[in-house]
């Protein structure tokens, strides 16, 4: 079965699944088009995509309890994303379409809250990320050489994966760690005080490996 | 929990500290984390252990202690003797002060910070008075600084109308940015009709340049659940949330546990202290969106949905969460709440000026020596924050302006250094208190890159709801960049000025009113910058890289440059 085709399949169960008595049904029978989806996934998209899936049976496990937790109430969809970006790594279509499904939302309105919030990402993250303050702070004491200094060593820009799907460039609009500006967060360990030079050679050692 | 039950445990709180010949204050906050404060604590932890000397020497994990670029900070308490505070602190280091001042009582020479220093001097702690001395974990440590007394008084002695009397006699205003006055807007709530109210904590602190709510919700979690309560009771909601930004986890997590904790003594949730009252509290991540700072924005994304605001009236006081009143203050001012009902009204209107009583906390950041957190009494002067409190300039630089607000607010030249600082002063030099970040730029930073800094941000963050504020900032920008270039005309400074004027007048929230303050501001003090840029074509300390022409005189360029192409 090809990716395009369950999605196809996957809209429709959400059409049929609004308002429908046999919701239900069409909720079971999305979840296994959806375990399908991703095992597709993670067999196109190799070791990082593996690396996400979470343990147990099905890869919505934590994004269900967390809907259970909130009693499946829609004003908890942000929450639900949360969790759901946590779980993954990203928002992929498949799983704004599943969320928007047990929410009994539209799927417009899923990828609308999605989009509007930027600490939500649509992509998948490269292997490594390195995610530089913008800030004020950060922006006086020149953090923007060295989004240029990386977007130039590593030909990519700013909010935008390698090509080898190594390393994922992203700006942030302010990590409240302004005391010591410039500042950078690199696959989750911050890093204060930083300078063109410090921050290429580090990012170098990381693709590297 | 009872007041008996509550007296005991300070004092056992109390009892254990005395026990202690010393005590270890390792500071325990994001910047000092970031600085390796856990290498620090996991040293002294072990060394203590080592030597076993638990029953003698304490180490605690404690909130800020403020001057975050001195990092990782160790504080010596001895009882009776003056604390010493290490700075710049190695965990080698750290066993040092163990084996040497801890036990040796014999004061180290190096990497202490000295006792007279302006930067402490000149403070005045209210929110912040026990975030340097207590652990943010642990709910005995908060109760042993005096904690929940003043909830306890509130609901044993005083009715909710005398509650709201009291916060209005003190003269707080809201600490988010706006400076609504906080009795008023908590009378407004209280009368307003409904079965159900809801109580909001504004932790978004979407503002750059700003960390005071993150650190208050990191240093002292109970104080803003303690004031969330006394409010609560004030205005009759039983339901409150914490909004706190998805990128402050460490904030988050503290307050999760201290929610639990409040919660298991009974000091949260149903039937507080034995009373008949009732209040629930959750904490709702935000998403990054700056937007949703403002308060209609913020309700909006609390239920879930696009943090879109929407116009007032009516106020979230009459029709906020789910239709219902809701009270919706910042952090920082429900922090404000529990010591005013403790030292009462009046003595808190003494502090300040006549129109905006109090203190402030301001993140001092940017060119500046100390970097850090400050709490001063309304009033000082911008002149005492830089160069008392931070200690001047680096590197023998200039000062050259003062940013307070973030992007709502503006830029202050250093002619208006001697300004005292209240929501007055600084909205009539066209900038606004906001929530506090205060960053200091020095001769080496062009206005103009900061105007286009500001305003690519605004537009980034406009929410494009309403047309002046979706189009007015592109278009800004767009002018801005120009001038940043090198192909602004001197009509653009006239255009951009009045885009400005028609952004404020029409924006539908508070994003829009006050995304034109940064470049107004600065075309206000800093024009000739702006005109360099333009006239003489160049950036008068070289930020700016002026390549392009104006349309205009394009033709006359272009044969330059196919000379130009045509040699290389």
């Amino acid at each position: 079965m090809s990716a395009e085709n369950t999605e196809d399949k996957g809209l429709e169960y959400i059409r049929q699944g609004t308002g429908t008595a046999d919701a239900k049904a069409t909720g079971a029978a999305l979840k296994r088009q959806a375990e399908e989806l991703a095992k597709i996934g993670a067999e196109k998209k190799g070791g990082a995509a593996e690396k996400a899936k979470p343990a147990g049976d099905s890869p919505y496990v934590q994004v269900d309890r967390t809907l259970k937790r909130c009693q499946y109430s829609q004003d908890a969809l942000i929450e639900v994303l949360h969790s759901a970006q946590e779980t993954f790594g990203f928002l992929s279509d498949d799983t704004m379409k599943y969320v928007a499904h047990e929410l009994k939302l539209p799927p417009s309105w899923v990828y609308g809250v999605a989009t509007f919030y930027h600490f939500f990402n649509l992509k998948p993250q490269g292997e490594h990320t390195c995610t530089v303050c913008m800030g004020t702070a950060c922006f006086v004491k020149r953090a923007g050489d060295i989004v240029e200094a990386l977007e130039k060593e590593f030909d990519v820009k700013a909010g935008e994966t390698t090509a080898d799907g190594k390393l994922s460039i992203n700006i942030a609009r302010c990590l409240g760690n302004c005391g010591l500006a410039p500042m950078i967060i690199l696959d989750g360990e911050v890093h204060a005080r930083q300078t063109p030079e410090s921050m290429l050679d580090q990012c170098k050692k990381l693709v590297k490996g | 929990m009872t007041r008996e039950e509550l007296q005991a445990m300070a004092q056992k709180e109390q009892e254990k500290r005395k026990a202690f010949s010393c005590r270890l204050l390792v500071c325990y906050s994001t910047p000092c984390i970031s600085s390796g404060a856990e290498g620090v604590r996991k040293a002294l932890v072990d060394a203590v252990k080592a030597r076993n000397l638990d029953a003698e020497i304490d180490v605690t994990c404690t909130g800020c202690v403020g001057p975050c670029s001195r990092g990782p900070l160790v504080t010596v308490r001895r009882a009776g003797q003056e604390d010493v505070i290490y700075e710049n602190v190695t965990p080698e280091f750290a066993v040092q002060i163990l084996a040497k001042h801890a036990l040796g009582n014999e004061v180290l020479t190096s990497n202490v910070l000295p006792k007279d220093l302006p930067f402490f001097a000149k403070q005045l702690k209210v929110v912040l008075a026990n975030s340097a001395s207590i652990d943010p974990e642990s709910l005995e440590s908060y109760v042993g600084a005096g904690g929940y007394t003043a909830l306890l008084k509130v609901l044993e002695d005083m009715t909710p109308e005398q509650v709201v009397d009291e916060i209005k006699k003190s003269g707080l205003r809201g600490r988010g940015g706006g400076g609504f006055p906080t009795g008023l807007k908590w009378d407004l709530v209280r009368k307003a009709k409904g079965d159900k109210k809801y109580l909001v904590a504004n932790g978004d602190e979407g503002d750059p340049g700003a960390y005071m709510d993150r650190t208050t919700m990191e240093s002292d979690p109970f104080l803003v659940l303690e004031g969330m309560a006394i409010a609560a009771y004030a205005v009759g909601a039983d339901q409150g949330f914490i909004y706190v930004r998805a990128e402050y986890p460490l904030a988050a997590e503290r307050l999760r546990k201290a929610i639990k904790m409040a919660e298991k003594a009974e000091i949260l949730g149903n039937h507080i202290f034995g009373s008949n009252f009732n209040f629930h509290i959750d904490i709702r991540f935000g998403a990054g969106a700056f937007v949703c700072g403002e308060e209609t924005a913020l309700l909006t994304s609390v239920m879930g949905r696009r943090g879109q605001p929407y116009p007032r009236p009516p106020f979230p006081a009459n029709s906020g969460l789910w239709g219902c009143p809701t009270l919706i203050n910042n952090v920082e001012t429900f922090g404000n709440i529990a010591p005013i009902i403790n030292r009462g009204g009046d003595w808190y209107a003494g502090i300040g000026t006549e129109k905006s009583k109090g203190t402030k906390i301001f993140a001092l950041a940017g060119e500046i020596n100390n970097t850090g957190l400050i709490e001063v009494p309304m009033g000082i002067t911008l002149r005492e924050v830089v160069f008392d409190i931070g200690g001047g300039i680096p590197k023998g630089a200039g000062f050259k302006a003062a940013q307070t607000g973030g992007p709502s607010g503006g830029c202050i030249p250093a002619a208006y250094l001697d300004t005292p600082i209240d929501y007055e002063n600084l909205a009539a030099l066209g900038s606004i208190m906001g929530s506090g970040g205060l960053v200091i730029m020095n001769d080496r930073s062009c206005m103009v890159d900061v105007a286009r800094f500001f305003m690519d941000f605004c537009r980034d963050e406009s929410c494009g709801k309403c047309v002046p504020c979706r189009v007015g900032t592109s278009q800004m920008l767009r002018i801005l960049e120009k001038i940043c270039n090198g192909s602004a005309v001197m009509d653009d400074l006239e255009k951009l000025q009045e885009m400005g004027k028609m952004v404020q007048d029409t924006s539908l929230c508070g994003l829009g009113f006050t995304s034109p303050n940064p470049v107004l501001s600065t075309l206000r003090y800093f024009r000739e910058e702006y005109e360099a840029h333009i006239r003489e074509r160049r950036c008068p300390v070289g930020v700016c890289q002026i390549k392009e022409v104006p349309l205009a005189e394009l033709m006359k360029e272009l044969p330059r440059r196919i000379r130009e192409a045509a040699k290389s």
